[in-house]
């Protein structure tokens, strides 16, 4: 759908002359191939470059956090699944953190190995998502996304028989994991990390080096540091800034602290190094899982002073905060001793990631507003709520 | 990363005229807050920006919350003489805490890896003196935040660049996230059988 | 016409049928659908057109970005009362003869979302809807089999008398009227033409 407004407005030839120019004014969205959902922008075009990015939200606004009020806290857990759809089980590690540091609990070591190998599976399977959809908004219509929700997959097929959904997984509670990995689960997750560097690397051998994708996204969308760091910006997109900020590294949440592996930063900021940062953080992603799969121990999965029914928390509040695969994913709650929670707030890392879409975008061509959308990678579930 | 009576301290001592008070948490989580006064948090918000101890460069989440009004509790043990023996009674006193809207600020150091200190401001009322200084200027982080706490709580930013309805659209009157929003009835919504 | 004649004939290289079946044939085994997808569901509906379940044996094989070229609106996910209007408007730019499958509970109902505030409880509250999928997502095989159900639908559809489909008679709306965003909820909340439904609507 667009809407045409014709305004015209003065410019100045070279010699300085008036000359009659004007600006062309496009609702690209909400319905549009490649906007990522139902996120609308209403550009002003200078010819083919942008003069003006206002970002729409708002046309998936579920009221997720009122519903969360009015719900009991393990209530709220299958509608965090739905806020970033892609990644369900993070969702629900950063709400169980919360409330598990809003209520004093601590899972068992079993369980948060769980959570380690459930939270990387899904990076993976997020990051290859994102590089198809990436491509498929370049041109590169429907082949790299066939690959990647190839692999997909078969990581859904390991999400299935663990939690019984492919997608919205409901899986973590307060104090731990909702049921045991079923028995071969580990040789099967153990299978698909060995075939993945084998994706991997096709998948990289035909992208990185590519002609269209080099010259599509090099130099593209640059952000700097100082503007990423103040403007909130979290995740892959901070990082290709060259800002080396990994929730992994700086909380040490969960027990992230036992693994080695490296967090990939980028030079230039461009949409080249965030489409990059995403692929090494496929391989680092691969390495935690190796030394999670194979260090697993046995044990219990749930805290025994977790309470599930008649979950009543004490009065207070608490932040907690997990790196999700798009970026700071925080849930903040506040308690008063109900089993609702008084208030219920999701901290979205794509709806702020979205805070400088129009200062990157400005100057440059229509076609780049799209590359440079996909490279921020956001889902609406979680921009909207 | 310093206590929060430090940063007070510092606080008090280089933004002058700036109120802090301590907000404590009852819960296990031990995050406890400072509560800032209206007319000096652009200020303070500033020297936590730049003093180089602590250097919060990163407004990581800013949350609207709905206080209405309430009325309070409190239980005191008071002694009184009863028939001549003196004795221990509780006494429940009542105090009526008007209603306000609060904003919260959880920030963040990337540069000094440390955080969270987390901000509160309150409005006066619910009504014409919801009005807050945005923080926008100093995080620009804080932008679509402050908008959404504005869209659907009603809290006016000050100062805000661009402060218009974020998630609803523009013709939308209510505040739909505060405690005594009525969603609307459905009319005409009846639930008659196939014939 | 005997079905063993019709065999029989046909294994001699000559086929027999009607001229309502080769056109209901021609249309179900071509289903173009727009490319619009709102939530959750729409993840499952892309999942549906790849690889594994592969979505294109069925005919819908080009998701189309521009609903004047789309037979078919899947609508995948949450509606929202400030999408509602959108989602009405795409529908009246397709043409005749278009089709609707509601996948998921929150096209359906308004799902799990259905007390919010801005949450539109049904997408069939504006526009009709011929098959209905549940589910929260519907697995892709879900959607194969309402894929497959909306092609039953299409292959029984008579072409005159009473029961025709809507593209084939002069009288029948095709277009329906677009809400507004009011004070505080949509106007109208609902069209009363086609909601609640009353009696069952001819096939099309």
């Amino acid at each position: 759908m667009s809407t045409r407004e014709f305004q015209v407005i003065p410019r100045v030839d070279v010699d300085g002359t008036a000359v009659d120019g004007e600006q062309l004014e496009i609702s690209m969205g909400p319905q549009h191939p490649s906007t990522h959902g139902v996120f609308r922008m209403d550009l002003k075009l200078d010819g083919e470059r942008v003069a003006r990015l206002k970002p729409v939200f708002g046309y998936l606004h579920r009221n997720h956090e009122k519903i969360g009020e009015s719900t009991t806290y393990l209530g709220s857990m299958p509608y965090t699944d739905r806020l970033d759809y892609f990644c369900s089980l993070t969702n629900n590690w950063a709400y169980a953190l919360a409330v598990e540091k809003l209520a004093g609990l601590q899972a068992p070591e079993r369980a948060e190995y769980i959570r380690v190998i459930t939270a990387e599976l899904t990076r993976l399977q997020n990051h290859a998502s994102l590089a198809g959809f990436l491509l498929q908004d370049m041109g590169a219509s429907g082949t790299p996304l066939m690959y990647a929700f190839r692999e997909r997959e078969k990581i859904l097929d390991l999400f299935e028989s663990l939690t019984g959904a492919r997608m919205m997984c409901n899986y973590m509670r307060f104090g731990g994991c909702r049921c045991d990995l079923p028995a071969g689960w580990i040789l099967e997750a153990r299978g698909v990390v060995e075939r993945f560097p084998r994706f991997l690397d096709e998948f990289q051998a035909l992208l990185d080096g590519n002609e269209i994708l080099m010259s599509r996204t090099q130099g593209v969308g640059v952000l700097p540091a100082a503007l990423a760091v103040n403007a909130g910006i979290t995740g892959p997109m901070l990082r290709a800034s060259g800002v080396n900020y990994d929730l992994r590294k700086v909380d040490r949440y969960g027990i992230y602290d036992r693994f080695s592996f490296k967090v990939p930063i980028g030079d230039h900021g461009d949409v080249y190094d965030r489409y990059m940062v995403r692929v090494l953080e496929m391989r680092e992603s691969l390495k935690i899982l190796d030394q999670a799969l194979r260090d697993i121990p046995d044990g219990p999965i749930l805290d025994p002073k977790a309470k599930l029914r008649g979950f009543r928390p004490k009065p207070g509040e608490a932040y907690g905060r997990i790196e999700s695969p798009k970026g700071e994913l925080g849930f903040y709650l506040i308690s008063d001793g109900s089993p609702n929670p008084y208030r219920y707030r999701v901290r979205p890392p794509s709806f702020i990631n979205l805070t400088l879409l129009e200062d990157l975008c400005l100057g440059h061509q229509v076609a780049d507003v799209v590359v440079i959308l996909g490279s921020v990678d956001i889902v609406l579930g979680e921009v909207d709520r | 990363m310093e206590s929060l009576e430090q940063i007070k301290i510092w606080t008090e001592t280089a933004v002058a005229g700036a109120r802090l008070q301590l907000v404590t948490n009852p819960g296990p989580s031990g995050q406890h807050s400072l509560l800032v006064d209206n007319d000096h948090a652009a200020a303070v918000a500033r020297f936590f920006l730049e003093d180089a101890r602590l250097r919060l460069d990163y407004a990581s989440n800013v949350t609207g919350i709905d206080w209405p009004e309430a009325v309070l509790q409190e239980k005191r043990k008071v002694k009184q003489t009863i028939e001549g023996v003196e004795r221990e009674i509780e006494e429940t006193i009542e105090r009526r805490r008007p209603g306000f809207l609060e904003v919260v600020y959880h920030l963040y150091s990337m540069a000094l890896k440390q955080g969270p200190v987390i901000l509160r401001l309150r409005t006066g009322d619910r009504g014409a003196q919801a009005r807050l200084p945005s923080l926008t200027p100093i995080w620009r982080g804080a932008e679509f935040q402050e908008r959404e706490v504005f869209d659907l709580f009603g809290v006016v930013f000050e100062g805000h660049p661009d402060l218009r309805r974020i998630l609803m659209w523009d013709g939308f009157k209510d505040f739909p996230m505060r405690k005594d929003y009525a969603p609307p009835q459905e009319s005409g919504a009846g639930r008659e059988p196939a014939q | 016409m005997d079905e063993r004649l019709r065999a029989e004939l046909s294994r001699q290289g000559v086929v027999v049928t009607t001229f309502e079946e080769l056109y209901n044939w021609g249309r179900k085994n071509s289903v173009w659908p727009l490319g619009f997808g709102l939530a959750c569901c729409a993840i499952e509906m892309i999942a549906a057109s790849m690889a594994r379940w592969d979505l294109a044996r069925f005919g819908a094989e080009v998701f189309r970005p521009s609903p004047r070229q789309a037979d078919l609106m899947i609508v995948a996910g949450t509606v929202t009362k400030k999408m509602a209007p959108q989602v009405v408007r795409l529908y009246n730019q397709m043409p005749e003869p278009k089709y609707v499958i509601a996948m998921g509970a929150c096209a359906i109902s308004g799902g799990p979302f259905r007390e919010g505030y801005n949450v539109l409880q049904g997408i069939d509250r504006f526009i009709p809807v011929d098959v209905h999928i549940p589910g929260c997502p519907p697995r892709p095989e879900a959607l194969l089999h309402g894929f497959t159900t909306l092609q039953k639908l299409i292959e029984a559809q008579e072409l005159t008398g009473e029961r025709r489909p809507r593209h084939l008679s002069a009288e029948a709306a095709s277009e329906f009227p677009i809400p507004d965003h009011g004070e505080h909820d949509l106007v109208p909340s609902h069209n009363p033409e086609i909601w609640p439904p009353s009696r069952p609507r001819a096939a099309g």
